[in-house]
């Protein structure tokens, strides 16, 4: 059973990691949740595997004999609405960014530090890249 | 009191709730937001009240006993870095109320910095490693958020790069904790202190090591720093302070906090290798910082390569680079977050933060000047200012232990760290304005600014001609780590 979860977690790793080499950002944000859940499993896998029986520690007993941890579990859920969360997010922050930067090619995307156009001297900053000057004044 | 223990969690958590329900009157919320930064301020001041006598606060959640329970525990090392926290916090929010490229107003702004202050302060205090998980993810999420914003095209673009390297860091450091519970089968720092001497040597370094490096991302070693300067650029000046000042710190806690308390004695090889990390991320950084000429881009690079230097204190794994550290992260959050600021009021002074387009300051206010010698020259380590007895400290221990080659890298990464704070003089002070048309603009509102930037530089004031108050404090925190 560990070796068929360990192998579960080296391929989901495996793939994640491949998919976050991409220059495709929509295929990063993907990637990341699959390493996430990649670690998800790994993190379940820390608290035995297998046994099948209630994680209850029998009446007159001090030790949980046989079956798995539930801690664990409990962390991976913790996990998982966190990930949750982060993958929401960056789906709508790589969906705004195709958007407003008009590519979804990581290499192409620039803006905040634009390549240097002079071999010694690092670029100028694009005004529209900068806060206004002079400020409008908050509402 | 040992319930004062979980302010410095649940006070930015709860002015977070507040300033988002009242989020649609901006003048109501600005006083929500600084009255919760008093009030944080306040519990960190009476925590360090506590500690000062010695004791140590622990607070165990659910009613569980001791190695089950989630615990809060406040030490001196803890108190301190919850103390710097709030007076960050409490300069922020007053500097919000100036002029001086403070973002776009957004109302969300505020609960975002509260997070924040909550992840940072929730990470200083926890004695859990899941919880410190946890709050790592508070911390990302919410600067996530404040990266993203101001929705302007480059900050799009930063966000991205920060979630995507620093969600891999984090991953990581879930996997690490997987890794630590699972050969251990404690997640509580007390109970893991104890057990960790049973596994195996080789199994123990591979965990381990893997637990720091995810600590090192978090904190912009070299060679896993790019997220940084990559995006802090990109963040309206106030939330950059804040940022800049407290996050790549709460990562060196978590370093210092594994390597130099719970898991003490380390394997020294890690400490080894956090020695040649800490040499070559001080010169990686003050190289990126020598190239560029856009003031928040240099100090950006600057950021990472002081983390060089607090980190060469956990490297050198004794009692005094462990005291270091803690005087070199306090004395660096203040002199580095101001450092922002004072660039921020010269871009609302200049019309720039590019060197190249601005000028003239000497002249039109040359008590400014002042101002920004204190921290530059604090960064350098120029005496009698603090960053001076910080490296000091630092480089004391260095020589004492023999590390000759780390103590060189220091001294030369000090006088490139020296050329760039004279880069912004000579450009931004003391040639003249590039248009000869330019004059100050008369309708600023930057009395909040002054306020802030004068206040720390205040503290830095204190810290340089006072630092034995300081020193004995950083001697007694480092004395109880790894004592248990």
């Amino acid at each position: 059973m560990i070796w068929a979860v360990a192998a579960a977690v080296w391929i989901t790793l495996a793939s994640g990691v491949y998919l976050c080499l991409s220059r495709d950002v929509f295929r990063v944000a993907l990637g990341l949740a699959v390493v996430g859940a990649g670690v998800n499993l790994a993190l379940l896998a820390s608290g035995r595997l297998g046994a099948g029986l209630p994680a209850v520690v029998p009446k007159g007993e001090q030790l949980l004999v046989g079956a798995s941890n539930p801690l664990p579990q409990a962390l991976v859920l913790t996990a998982i609405v966190i990930g949750f969360a982060l993958v929401c997010f960056s789906l709508a922050l790589v969906l705004g960014l195709i958007r407003d930067a008009g590519t979804d090619d990581a290499l192409e995307l620039r803006a905040a530090e634009p390549v240097p156009g002079d071999e010694v001297k690092p670029p100028q900053t694009d005004p529209a890249h900068a806060p206004d000057w002079p400020p409008e004044g908050r509402p | 009191m040992s319930a004062l223990a979980t302010a410095p969690a649940i006070v930015p958590l709860a002015a977070a709730a507040l300033v988002t329900v009242v989020r649609s009157r901006p003048a109501l919320q600005q006083a929500v937001a600084v009255v919760g930064i008093l009030v944080l301020l306040a519990c960190a001041l009476a925590l360090l009240a506590q500690v000062l006598t010695g004791e140590t606060l622990v607070v165990a959640f659910g009613g569980w006993p001791a190695p089950m329970a989630i615990e809060f525990v406040v030490d001196r090392t803890a108190a301190a870095l919850v103390v710097i926290t709030a007076l960050m916090g409490a300069a922020a929010i007053v500097f919000l109320a100036s002029d001086a490229d403070v973002g776009n107003g957004h109302p969300l702004l505020l609960p975002l910095l509260f997070g924040v202050l909550a992840g940072a302060g929730g990470a200083f205090v926890t004695g859990d490693l899941f919880n410190l998980y946890v709050w790592f993810e508070v911390m990302l999420i919410c600067a996530l958020g404040l990266l993203a914003i101001g929705g302007r095209v480059d900050q799009l673009d930063a966000s991205f790069k920060y979630l995507a390297l620093n969600l891999l860091g984090t991953l990581l450091l879930l996997f690490a904790v997987a890794a630590v519970y699972g050969v251990t089968g404690h997640l509580n720092f007390a109970a893991l202190a104890a057990a960790a001497p049973a596994v195996a040597p080789g199994l123990w370094l591979a965990v381990l090591t893997l637990l720091t490096l995810a600590f090192l991302v978090k904190a912009g070693a070299f060679p896993v720093y790019a997220w940084l300067p990559a995006s802090y650029h990109t963040l309206p000046a106030p939330v950059l302070a804040l940022v800049a000042g407290l996050l790549t710190k709460v990562g060196i806690y978590a370093v210092l906090r594994t390597l130099g308390d719970v898991f003490s004695p380390a394997p020294g090889v890690l400490h080894e290798l956090l020695g040649w990390v800490a040499a070559a991320t001080m010169l990686f950084g003050v190289l990126g910082a020598a190239y560029h000429w856009d003031m928040r881009r240099i100090l950006a690079f600057h950021i990472i390569s002081q983390v060089g230097y607090i980190l060469l204190g956990i490297a050198l794994a004794s009692a005094a680079g462990y005291a270091a550290t803690l005087f070199y992260t306090l004395h660096h959050i203040i002199v580095k977050a101001n450092l922002f600021l004072i660039a921020a009021i010269i871009w609302r002074l200049t019309g720039s933060y590019d060197l190249r387009r601005i000028g003239g300051l000497y002249v039109a206010r040359p008590w400014m000047t002042l101002l920004l010698l204190i921290p530059a020259l604090s960064l350098v380590g120029i005496p009698p200012l603090s960053g001076f007895w910080a490296k000091l400290l630092l480089l004391e221990e260095a020589i004492g232990q023999g590390r000759v080659v780390w103590t060189v890298v220091a001294l030369v990464v000090s006088v490139l760290t020296l050329y760039s704070m004279m880069k912004i003089w000579m450009e931004a002070f003391w040639k003249r304005h590039p248009d000869p048309d330019w004059q100050p603009p008369v309708n600023t509102r930057l009395g909040p600014a002054w306020a802030a930037t004068v206040g720390l530089a205040g503290v830095t004031v204190w810290i340089s001609l006072y630092p034995q108050a300081l020193l004995v404090y950083a001697q007694a925190a480092a004395a109880t780590l790894g004592g248990r």
